[in-house]
């Protein structure tokens, strides 16, 4: 469309959003490049999800703005935005239990083409959606289990499955909302492999408790606290920043 | 394509859990056994594939894209009134009077989609039922056109092809319904494997993961939901043509609920269920009523209890549990 592509992924301008009386994110702002590998950090209750859901239009922000490489999708509803390329993952697995991850997956590239409009031909006549779909299951280590029913798989499985309909809907900008939730603390390492190796197009925003997967795998971090952005910065700075100790240590551990 | 004794591709895959299997053409030959088996009983055998091919249409719905309605005779009703008027006032030939019953259906199954798309569950369940009792009541009061409650009289019918009478022994009857809903099972059999049915299962498995992968939910309920209006709206026309009268009950919220049984029974999702439990409900039915004309509803719920209890997935749900090759599509 354009013969210079932004270099900002995705672009938040001073999102709000209030349930009732309680201010749940605030004047909430940041810039994504793109192929960024960016962690969203916070206490729980800090507002986290809340903006992965202002972000994806699954929650109508108050006010504010959000743009795609330069575009705005403010007004797009969750599908539509995801059509532009902003796809997110879910913390709780939201899957389709009874669908085979090659089905799922399938269905997502389908829709991804326009082919779900389509009910006269069978699935199979689509032959490089199912190829494609496949491939993204190699890609991530599900290639063994995609006949059986999602809902057979192993919980690490389901998460990458997570991951992997995402990806089936080629996204240019990412956000994983606690990739590991759940995972035992070795397996988590693994799926953090897999989202470094995310092709390097992709900006990626991911939450993470974790500290160890966040100053390992994030090239810089965003800080959330009540709902306003603390700050942003390289892990270094971000570990050495007193503000960011007092909000996870408090001031009760270190006394 | 060769075949090659390492795993099959995924597309190979695909394409083979959705080829015909023996008992599915073995199931189709027997649905002609009537003909010679049971010659006295042809009249019901139409009316069980009228029901049958009126349960498909719920299943379309309800057990693959997970809508529920109980007022699905609003459909069938309003079919079944459209072919019983054509042919009343003066238009007796079949195929394009059911042709027409199924696009009038049809065409009010758009205009309720856009309701339809909106909600789910409970919601569901009261606005579908809503719209079927309000349907039914405006049908009871517009006797002029209706008949009320003495039903439709003076549809007259004339003869399939210009060759076969619908005759009292319902051999003309049974061979047409089954047609239709033969050739209405291979689209709707068509329509669930391709990338629209997947959509489909997809609502019905996880409606808040669709937006998320791009999916507008609404616009493949509309769909689906004026499909299954206009198959509903042709099984309806199938009976008045074939009964040649129309009675207020096409509309009635009984036989909302029969269908919903008679799918649960047979297995929903499963493209055969509404067909199985349309041949077991109604043979049943004609069984017990014959024993005990009065009290035969007693034994339907005796078989619905233990139905549900000992194969919560319908009949064919359980039999697909014995034979690992049949799973759910």
């Amino acid at each position: 469309m354009s013969a210079s592509v932004p270099s900002t992924a995705l672009s938040i301008q001073g999102l709000d959003k209030r349930f009732g009386a309680l201010a749940v994110v605030q004047e909430m702002q940041f810039d994504l490049p793109r192929g960024a590998r960016y962690a969203l950090i916070g206490p729980n209750g800090a507002g986290k999800t809340t903006l992965i859901n202002l972000i994806t239009g699954m929650l109508k922000a108050d006010r504010g703005r959000i743009f795609l490489e330069g575009q705005e999708v403010t007004a797009l509803p969750p599908e539509g935005r995801v059509k532009r390329g902003l796809v997110r993952t879910f913390q709780i697995n939201t899957l389709f239990p009874h669908l085979s991850p090659l089905e799922a997956v399938a269905l997502a590239v389908c829709e991804r083409c326009g082919a779900t409009s389509t009910w006269w031909r069978n699935l199979p006549a689509y032959g490089d959606a199912i190829e494609e779909a496949h491939a993204i299951l190699v890609s991530l280590q599900l290639g063994a289990h995609c006949y059986r029913p999602t809902r057979e798989l192993a919980y690490g499985q389901q998460r990458l499955l997570e991951i992997a309909l995402a990806l089936a809907t080629r996204p240019k900008v990412l956000l994983l909302d606690e990739p590991a939730a759940g995972v035992p603390q070795g397996e988590s390492a693994e799926l953090f492999s897999v989202i470094a190796g995310l092709p390097r197009d992709i900006a990626v925003l991911f939450i993470e408790h974790d500290m160890n997967a966040v100053f390992r795998f994030a090239e810089r971090i965003i800080v959330m606290v009540s709902g306003r952005l603390l700050l942003e910065g390289t892990p270094k700075e971000i570990a050495g920043d007193a503000r960011v100790r007092e909000v996870y240590l408090g001031g009760a551990h270190r006394g | 394509m060769s075949v090659s004794t390492a795993t099959p591709s995924p597309q190979q895959y695909l394409a083979a859990q959705m080829r015909w299997r023996p008992l599915e053409v073995a199931f189709w030959l027997a649905t002609l056994a009537p003909f010679v088996l049971a010659p006295s009983y042809l009249v019901l055998a139409s009316q069980i594939a009228i029901t049958a091919l009126f349960a498909l249409s719920l299943d379309l719905i309800l057990g693959y894209a997970g809508i529920v309605s109980l007022g699905h005779a609003a459909f069938f009703g309003f079919g079944s009134y459209t072919a019983g008027l054509i042919a009343k006032w003066g238009w007796g030939e079949p195929l394009s009077g059911l042709l027409i019953a199924g696009l009038a259906a049809g065409l009010l199954g758009y205009a309720m989609s856009f309701i339809i798309a909106r909600f789910r569950h409970l919601a569901l369940i009261m606005i579908t039922l809503g719209l079927g009792l309000l349907l039914a009541e405006a049908a009871n009061s517009a006797s002029w056109l209706t008949g009320g409650a003495d039903g439709l009289q003076g549809v007259r019918m004339w003869k399939l092809f210009g060759l076969f009478a619908f005759d009292l022994y319902g051999h003309t009857a049974y061979a047409y319904a089954l047609a239709v809903l033969f050739l209405v099972f291979l689209a709707a059999r068509r329509l669930i494997n391709s990338p629209f049915g997947l959509a489909l299962r997809g609502i019905r498995e996880n409606a808040t993961r669709m937006p998320a992968i791009g999916a507008a939910n609404a616009g493949y309920i509309r769909t689906i939901y004026t499909i299954a209006a206009a198959i509903a709206g042709v099984a309806g026309g199938l009976l008045a043509q074939t009964t040649e009268t129309v009675s207020l009950e096409t509309l009635s919220f009984q036989r909302s609920a029969d269908v919903l049984v008679i799918l649960i029974l047979g297995g929903a999702g499963r493209l055969y269920g509404g067909i199985v439990g349309a041949i077991i409900y109604m043979v049943a039915r004609d069984q017990f009523s014959s024993i005990n004309p009065q009290y035969w509803y007693f034994w339907i719920g005796a078989l619905l209890i233990a139905v549900v209890m000992l194969l919560p997935n319908g009949i064919l749900g359980g039999l697909a549990q014995l034979m690992p090759a049949g799973g759910r599509r």
